[in-house]
């Protein structure tokens, strides 16, 4: 999270809703490491990264969702779950993202 | 309340203090959090927010401490009220540890390349020269420090002032000057400390010679086994672009215990 502070202030300044999204845990062979943290805003923008682009598309739709509901909650992708034909790690792991509104 | 936590962390990371966020992830009360920073009395860090139960947060505030040391995140389980051995609750464990730190001792053209790569690779860069006009800002500007001293002095600094942390396992001391008059003492000093990663820039007779004056200046077996020398994995490296790279690789493959052949040529996990 620390690379994205000052885009984050910036769009907190500009008045936008923000969505976190952070790797907390990896299974398996992951491109990211536990911390990796992707923000996204109302308006679709998005800061950083979790994967290596192979799941930020689904973490988007997640993360307007819970802009839109303030739910926070778990997600994974990965290769064991049914989703994983269309949305899933290409390296085999599993991936367990926390997406919550930054309120905080 | 809003926004509260967000700018205590932006503070702390603006002044490069060691901070944690623990946040549960899973369990009653998924989102809440508590921001953990150290204090004067390392048994007692200061936390801000809570996760729904004071001993909980002693608890999970307890192991953010041990997180921020070893410099890793974590994901860990607990009772409702911390209890270890209890799965009710599940909370990541967030660390900003200060940056890592690398010394470069010698303020030459590689020193730039070196210092560049280095700020990407996200370490606080220290430039040490006691040449007065080669150790200036102007010359590095990507450093976060330039600094006109004898670098066994500055080491010395550093390992005795209070105010500074010693150096240890995540930080790297490069030695460039390649003048033994300078890089003798370094090394001497260096080996006195916890660093990680040793390296001094010279031919293969250079170090030789240099190894010989190390030995005669008390230099042991295992100290010399730490000293990257010459400096570098071998990528047939000539640019002080290229050898920078060069020097960054060995240190990624000595903090990670790889030998560093190619991947294609080996097998199992990439991480």
């Amino acid at each position: 999270m620390r690379e994205l502070l000052d885009d984050l202030e910036r769009w907190k300044e500009a008045g936008h809703e923000i969505a976190l999204a952070r790797v907390v845990d990896v299974e398996g062979s992951g491109p990211r490491a536990p911390g990796a943290t992707m923000a996204v805003n109302g308006a679709g923008e998005v800061l950083g990264s979790v994967s290596g682009g192979c799941v930020e598309g689904a973490v988007i739709t997640e993360a307007l969702e819970i802009l839109r509901t303030g739910e926070r909650r778990m997600v994974s992708f990965g290769y064991s779950d049914d989703e994983a034909i269309e949305v899933g790690l290409t390296c085999g792991g599993t991936v367990h993202l926390f997406l919550e509104p930054l309120d905080w | 309340m809003a926004g509260q936590l967000f700018n205590r962390l932006a503070t702390e990371l603006r002044a490069s203090r060691p901070v944690a966020i623990a946040t549960e992830v899973d369990g009653p009360h998924p989102g809440a959090k508590i921001l953990v920073g150290t204090s004067a009395t390392p048994a007692e860090p200061t936390v801000q927010g809570s996760l729904g139960n004071p001993d909980l947060d002693r608890v999970v505030a307890r192991d953010s401490i041990g997180c921020l040391e070893l410099g890793q995140n974590e994901i860990r389980h607990y009772g409702s009220r911390g209890e270890v051995n209890q799965q009710d609750l599940t909370v990541f464990i967030e660390v900003f540890a200060p940056p890592p730190r690398m010394l470069i001792f010698g303020a030459v053209d590689f020193t730039a390349a070196l210092a560049r790569i280095g700020s990407i690779m996200g370490y606080s860069i220290t430039v040490c020269d006691a040449r007065e006009a080669f150790a200036t800002r102007e010359r590095f500007p990507m450093a976060d420090q330039v600094i006109v001293d004898w670098p066994h002095r500055l080491l010395e600094q550093i390992e005795q002032d209070p105010q500074t942390k010693s150096l240890g396992n995540r930080d790297a001391i490069c030695i460039l000057t390649h003048d033994p008059k300078f890089d003798v003492p370094a090394a001497i000093a260096a080996f006195s400390t916890e660093v990680g990663y040793i390296g001094a820039m010279g031919s293969r007779s250079t170090q030789q010679k240099r190894q010989r004056k190390l030995i005669e200046a008390g230099a042991t077996h295992e100290d010399l086994g730490r000293l990257h020398a010459p400096i570098g994995l071998d990528l047939g490296a000539r640019t002080p672009e290229e050898v920078a790279v060069s020097i960054w690789a060995e240190i990624i493959a000595t903090h990670t215990g790889r030998n560093a052949p190619n991947l294609r040529d080996a097998s199992g996990p990439l991480h």
